[in-house]
């Protein structure tokens, strides 16, 4: 059993609109999940199904290999994307009583909380009120609250939304190391370059339809286009580029480097390795600039969905 | 996991530590206790004010009727004529003249009478003058037919009906006036308790929606759990708050009452003056006696009994709809239209409980009434004191309870669909809609 999270063919309607159809993933433990599609694409409902806020019409979610049950709220951890706090209750009072619905008894959760006040660089804020915070002051508050009870699993929606470069990037790393500790995140964002430097799974949902998931490396693998990225220089542009031309198929491409060269994306067929490509090159040009080029997870996201 | 305590705490806390509250629930009794001491002030200064009334009768017929009292004193100017006595009155400042024009016949004594006064005189003075008049001018007139005082006297009889139920209950008129009075003060305690503490729980529940943090907590507890916990937290709040406000007030009472000088229990309007004085004919000691026979008779134990499974199931009835439409809406302004539905059923509550119960407590109206679920605890617990039978009791009770268990899964289903429905005022077919979600 390698999957913390499994969601089988779950269906969830409102009224006469489908939300989620037969929807099926499974998040592999101690992986960073990123659950993505376009604005009401139906992410939200499979987590609040995962979370037993909705419940689905068909189809079960198990955790560990089991059904879900209300004992399992404490091993998921939630943060939404439409989030508060309490505005006039004080940060410390508010910190210990939603940590006791999670079920900490209230001296553990002093203790935690003790511990990640220092952490983040807050321990002053026990005693204020949630409405003299800012907005990202505000939402370092609601992480620790989401983590504090250590569950097994992360539900992060847009989880950097409210925050500057540098503290977006400490509550990344958090996330990292939680991950080391042992947790599997489930990340949904609509941020491509988080989803690039984090995620490990993806699963992409449109139109309340799963429409791609798997491990990110191998999608990438899937969707690349044997394609190349070169820069030359040569005294003779034309010539060279009509040789190229004449070889392969040739697009304009365009790329930042400190010379004055032929940018081109080559495309390859299936009979030519890299290598007859760069040796056919050198032999005609001075090479510059030589990468294969890899689908982003944005191109993969936009051209999935173009697709569909 | 149950969380309940816990939510029950934290709204208790929240509403009992909220500066607005801590604020009203110490100068509201205040207040209150201000106003009264000012207005009981001002009707003592009143009663207090010295009048002189001058009576120039020129027929004599009048001679003893007019003795003088704390208040008002009369002075006989028989014997002036009508202009000398209009300027001695004016000189003397006096409160007004009663001129009795000189008639051949007692049958034009009634035309002829007339009140000179600065200002136009108070309404009770003139009755009191003319009920004195008339008083006499029958026995007059009587007297000329050959009736003698003596036998005037021994025409008049007091009549007090005696009542009796079948089952050999008595009651007297009083014994009613003492139920209606603790059925009213149960019923509109009752209709204040939801108006005032429903809304602060459709407000604590909008609070949440807006601050956003209700997924947080939704992520934690189960929507049904949060409902009850923000209900009971709140309606112990309110329970706080009354119970502070009983006994400040109390203890307000006495303490202006005995500083001032100002008995507020004498706060006087003319009926009550009435009242007094058909008190003081009947014998105030015989009145207060009969009062507290009336409280013992009242079934005090149906009664405690039957007020607080009413109150909490009615309370709880009406309450769980209000955190239904916080939870429907975005902000308070949007609650407008919700509101109505609810209101409604509980101003004709008490609009059936003070003008059918009184009239007729066990009749058809106050019966079915009585028994209709939103109306019900407002009315039953009016009928109560006047004795509804036990299965009556239960019954309606019973539909009460039912209907306040669907209210509550009614509202939960609301509850938890609304609370995470942001952006838009829903529309009834909507709330419908989300039942079947």
């Amino acid at each position: 059993m390698n999957d913390l999270l499994v969601a089988n063919s779950v269906s969830k309607s409102f009224g006469g609109f489908r939300a989620l159809n037969e929807v099926s993933i499974a998040v592999p433990k101690g992986s960073i999940f990123g659950l993505l599609g376009p604005n009401g694409a139906g992410k939200t409902t499979l987590i609040r199904i995962i979370n037993q806020i909705t419940m689905p019409d068909q189809g079960r979610v198990l955790l560990d290999g089991q059904p879900l049950k209300t004992e399992h709220i404490r091993d998921i951890g939630y943060l939404p994307e439409e989030r508060g706090l309490y505005k006039s209750m004080k940060v410390g009072e508010q910190c210990l009583y939603l940590a006791q619905l999670k079920g900490l008894s209230k001296t553990e959760a002093k203790k935690r909380l003790k511990h990640w006040f220092n952490k983040l660089e807050i321990g002053d804020w026990w005693n204020k009120k949630i409405q003299e915070l800012s907005k990202g002051q505000a939402q370092k508050i609601q992480f620790i609250v989401t983590v504090l009870h250590q569950p097994k699993l992360l539900i992060f929606d847009e989880p950097f939304s409210g925050f500057d470069p540098i503290n977006a990037n400490l509550i990344k790393d958090e996330i990292l190391q939680l991950r080391e500790e042992g947790a599997t995140v489930i990340f949904s964002t609509h941020r491509m370059e988080s989803v690039e430097e984090l995620c490990d799974h993806i699963a992409l949902i449109h139109k309340s339809n799963k429409i791609l998931d798997g491990k990110l490396n191998d999608i990438k693998r899937q969707n690349k286009t044997n394609t190349f990225e070169v820069g030359l220089a040569s005294l003779n542009k034309d010539r060279v580029f009509a040789e190229i031309q004449d070889k392969f198929e040739v697009l304009p491409a365009t790329f930042k480097n400190l010379n004055d060269d032929m940018k081109l994306n080559i495309k390859l067929g299936l009979d030519t390795s890299p290598n007859d490509l760069l040796s056919f090159l050198t032999s005609k040009a001075e090479v510059h600039h030589f990468v294969e080029v890899i689908p982003s997870a944005s191109d993969i996201f936009i051209q999935t969905i173009k697709n569909n | 996991m149950n969380h309940l305590p816990l939510i029950i705490k934290r709204e208790y806390l929240t509403k009992v530590k909220n500066k607005s509250f801590v604020i009203m629930t110490f100068l509201s009794p205040l207040i209150m206790i201000a106003l009264i001491a000012v207005v009981a002030y001002l009707s003592q200064l009143n009663n207090d004010k010295q009048r002189t009334i001058s009576i120039l009768d020129e027929t004599g017929y009048l001679k003893d009727v007019f003795q003088n009292t704390d208040n008002t004193t009369y002075t006989n100017l028989s014997g002036l004529a009508f202009d000398d006595a209009i300027a001695l009155v004016k000189e003397k400042k006096d409160y007004g003249l009663l001129h009795i024009v000189k008639v051949d016949s007692l049958d034009d004594f009634a035309d002829n009478v007339k009140f000179y006064s600065e200002d136009s005189p108070s309404l009770s003075i003139i009755s009191g003058l003319e009920s004195k008049i008339e008083k006499r001018l029958r026995e007059m007139k009587l007297q000329k037919d050959g009736v003698t005082i003596s036998q005037i006297e021994a025409s008049k009889t007091n009549i007090e009906i005696e009542q009796e139920s079948f089952d050999g209950e008595k009651s007297s008129k009083i014994d009613n006036v003492v139920k209606l009075a603790f059925g009213g003060a149960a019923g509109y305690l009752l209709f204040m308790f939801i108006i005032i503490y429903g809304n602060m729980i459709m407000r604590s529940v909008i609070e949440e929606k807006t601050s956003r943090i209700i997924e947080i907590i939704i992520s934690s507890v189960k929507p049904i759990q949060l409902m009850m916990g923000k209900i009971i937290g709140t309606s112990l709040a309110g329970i706080t708050q009354f119970i502070i406000w009983v006994i400040l007030g109390g203890v307000l009472m006495v303490v202006v009452s005995t500083i001032f000088g100002i008995d507020l229990t004498q706060v006087k309007t003319p009926q009550q003056e009435m009242m007094n004085q058909a008190m003081q004919a009947e014998g105030a000691q015989a009145m207060a006696e009969n009062l507290i026979v009336s409280i013992g008779n009242l079934p005090m134990t149906n009664l405690i009994i039957a007020f607080m499974f009413f109150f909490i199931s009615g309370y709880l009835l009406y309450s769980s709809l209000y955190a239904a439409i916080g939870a429907a809406v975005d902000n308070e302004t949007d609650t407008q239209q919700f509101m109505l539905p609810i209101i409604m059923p509980l101003i004709l509550a008490v609009y059936v409980g003070v003008f059918t119960v009184i009239e007729d407590p066990h009749g058809t109206v106050s019966t079915v009434f009585s028994f209709v679920p939103f109306t019900s605890p407002v009315v039953m617990l009016m009928r109560i004191p006047f004795g509804v039978p036990l299965w009556q009791q239960g019954l309606s009770l019973l539909l009460l309870i039912g209907t306040f268990i669907f209210a509550v899964w009614f509202a939960a289903k609301i509850y938890r669909v609304g609370i995470l429905m942001y952006g838009k005022k829903p529309t009834y077919k909507e709330l419908f809609k989300w039942l079947k979600y």
